[in-house]
């Protein structure tokens, strides 16, 4: 009977151990540490007593003695965070579901239907994604305002496709890309519409790329800081990046336990849904079309 | 079903010509195929009659509509493509029946459709299956199949075998033949592969630099090419194709070589002195006896079972003979190589054309 190591696949019989252990564990271990202590970090301010907390002489800044619940019960019932955090659901998942709809068709049209001057759309599309968001917030300020839409969820969901637009566009491009134009023509013959073509071919081929541009939407729109700090200011309609912020620093005391209870429970649902994904994701990053 | 006519087509894509007017007509029924080497125009040519490229001048018409404004898929006509093109995330069965189903046939046709088109092709077993569960051969089939369901006036065919292995490749072609022979649908096929055009077609239109070269059934193109492109490119081994200088004397005449060895040369009404490219084919040569037809050293000898494959070089050009018989050839030998006369090819060394 062969064993596991036999049946490893190619070359890694090249590989002994000790190579192993320099090449791939040590750098992978390193970048694993470096990734997952904020977390950690998170995870134990989250449930350390104030007295332990600002005691680092007597206690071990990194391990907890006495764990309490003390800090998420203030931030649950002291705060408004169950609202910050539905409003951050809410306002993620429209404007996800804007940009997506509206990238995947720009992307679409500019890829393939190749109207005259849509490679300049192409490239002004990602044009406006360089231009960084603490530039466009101004312009974008006085448009809120003079729409009445200052301080309303609204303005958020109607401002964060500014910059996921342009990122979903151009990554789904790359990914319409690597569908066969044949399959295209085919249907095509086959008697489809463009409209048909785009729903019961491209699109349902081209889920994994618009599961990864759903998911970076997601992301961007879930730790969007600098609108939601701009264009809304009522407790109620904050989301969670900013009502942490604004709420649990009072002047120059920090409400350390809080702040990271509120960053831990806000960070979850986003990596729930990674988790989810996660093979899409890659999939959808690499653009391939399997046949 | 339908005749296909193309008269003066021309395509350009920007300041670049591909094709320079070609005029072919397709009989109803008839299996045609386009033939030349890559970047001649054949799969432009294509892609023109299915309407996936526009027609820059001239008009193609298929069963007496020009269809020069016309949407692919009100042309009627059904493609198999390259790569096949198989929707990846539908089964053969959806594959199979899409088109039906975007035109919204009844249920009960759409399921008829199909399982004609499964039996006529052995996919049965496979209509629940996802294209990338299917070997190349089925998918192959699948393509065709979808190609069938559609019952059109027209199958194009665009290089359907390049993508398989030769034995396989072999095989597909006897049953794309039998298919035709069944449902006698009128077809256009582009291949670069002489020997797939020579075994499939009932006629050959012969395409090189976006131009027709010579149209015709495969022997008459083997017996009687037009020109030294068909000449060159129809046959397998290739013609040998040799300069030499037409010598008239009495009734005959004869062909002088550039090493000054003389070979009897076809009828022909060549005058004396006349420049000319002398052709051969590999297998219309004999080993003749010695100070007789052409002298050659052998070169290389390739044993193919069947026959045997001899390269020789002949007043500095290389020459391919083909033997039925098993001569015992070595390397280096000279061998005196007979030509069967009134099988040899003259063509005008100027111009290129037979004469």
């Amino acid at each position: 009977m062969r064993s596991a190591a036999a049946d490893a696949s190619g070359t890694d019989y090249l590989e002994s151990l000790p190579r192993k252990l320099v090449t791939v564990y040590l750098p992978l271990g390193v970048f694993l540490f470096v990734l997952l202590f904020p977390f950690y970090w998170m995870a134990m301010t989250t449930v350390k007593p104030n007295a332990e907390l600002y005691d680092y002489k007597t206690y071990s800044p990194f391990w907890v003695v006495h764990p309490t619940l003390d800090h998420v019960k203030k931030l649950l019932f002291d705060t408004s965070y169950p609202s910050w955090l539905w409003n951050t659901v809410l306002v993620s998942v429209s404007s996800t579901a804007i940009s997506l709809v509206a990238s995947a068709l720009a992307a679409y049209a500019i890829e393939r239907l190749r109207f005259r001057g849509s490679r300049y759309v192409g490239m002004g599309i990602f044009l406006a994604y360089l231009v960084p968001p603490s530039i466009l917030f101004i312009p974008l300020a006085t448009m809120v305002f003079r729409l009445g839409l200052f301080d309303t969820r609204l303005a958020l969901i109607l401002t964060y496709p500014t910059f996921l637009v342009p990122f979903c566009t151009w990554l789904l491009m790359g990914y319409f890309r690597t569908i066969p134009y044949e399959l295209e023509e085919c249907a095509l013959i086959d008697g489809a519409t463009r409209w048909q073509i785009l729903t019961r071919i491209v699109l349902p081929l081209a889920v994994p790329g618009l599961i990864s541009a759903g998911i970076f939407a997601f992301t961007l729109s879930w730790n969007e800081f600098i609108y939601a700090l701009t264009f809304v200011s009522s407790s109620e309609v904050k989301t969670v990046p900013v009502g942490v912020i604004t709420e649990l620093v009072e002047g120059d005391v920090y409400h350390w336990g809080s702040l990271m209870a509120g960053a831990l429970l806000g960070s979850l649902p986003v990596a729930v849904l990674y988790s989810f994904f996660v093979e899409y994701y890659v999939s959808g990053l690499t653009g391939a079309v399997k046949e | 079903m339908a005749a296909v006519e193309l008269r003066g087509v021309r395509k350009s894509f920007g300041a670049t010509r591909v094709i320079h007017g070609v005029d072919v007509s397709i009989a109803d029924g008839e299996f045609v195929v386009l033939v030349g080497p890559s970047g001649c125009g054949k799969s432009t040519l294509l892609r023109m009659i299915a309407g996936l490229e526009e027609i820059s001048d001239g008009e193609i018409a298929i069963g007496g509509r020009v269809v020069n404004q016309v949407a692919p898929k009100e042309r009627d006509i059904a493609m198999v493509f390259q790569n096949y093109a198989l929707y990846p995330h539908m089964t053969v069965r959806d594959n199979m029946s899409f088109s039906l189903r975007l035109a919204r046939a009844p249920a009960e046709k759409v399921q008829e459709r199909v399982g004609k088109a499964a039996q006529i092709l052995g996919l049965e077993s496979l209509l629940d299956r996802y294209p990338r569960q299917l070997s190349g051969g089925q998918r192959q089939r699948v393509a065709m199949g979808r190609a069938i369901v559609r019952d059109p006036q027209v199958f194009l065919f665009d290089e359907p075998l390049s993508n398989l292995d030769a034995k396989l490749r072999v095989q597909m072609r006897a049953e794309i033949k039998e298919l035709h022979q069944r449902l006698r649908t009128t077809s256009v096929y582009v291949t670069h592969d002489q020997i797939e055009a020579m075994t499939m077609a009932d006629r050959i239109v012969v395409m090189h630099d976006g131009k027709v070269e010579q149209v015709g059934s495969p022997l008459e193109l083997y017996d009687r090419p037009a020109n030294l492109f068909v000449a060159g490119f129809i046959g397998s081994p290739a013609m040998n194709l040799l300069p030499g200088v037409v010598r008239r004397s009495g009734s005959g005449a004869e062909v002088e070589l550039a090493d000054g060895g003389r070979v009897a040369a076809p009828p022909t009404q060549a005058g004396d002195g006349q420049a000319v490219t002398y052709g051969v084919r590999p297998e219309h040569l004999s080993l003749g006896t010695p100070g007789q037809g052409l002298t050659a050293e052998v070169v290389v000898v390739e044993p193919t079972g069947a026959d045997t494959h001899v390269l020789a070089r002949v007043a500095g050009k290389s020459l391919q003979a083909v033997f039925r018989e098993r001569h015992p050839f070595q390397p280096g030998q000279q061998v005196s190589l007979r030509p069967e006369a009134p099988k040899t090819h003259l063509f005008d060394a100027a111009t290129g054309l037979r004469i």
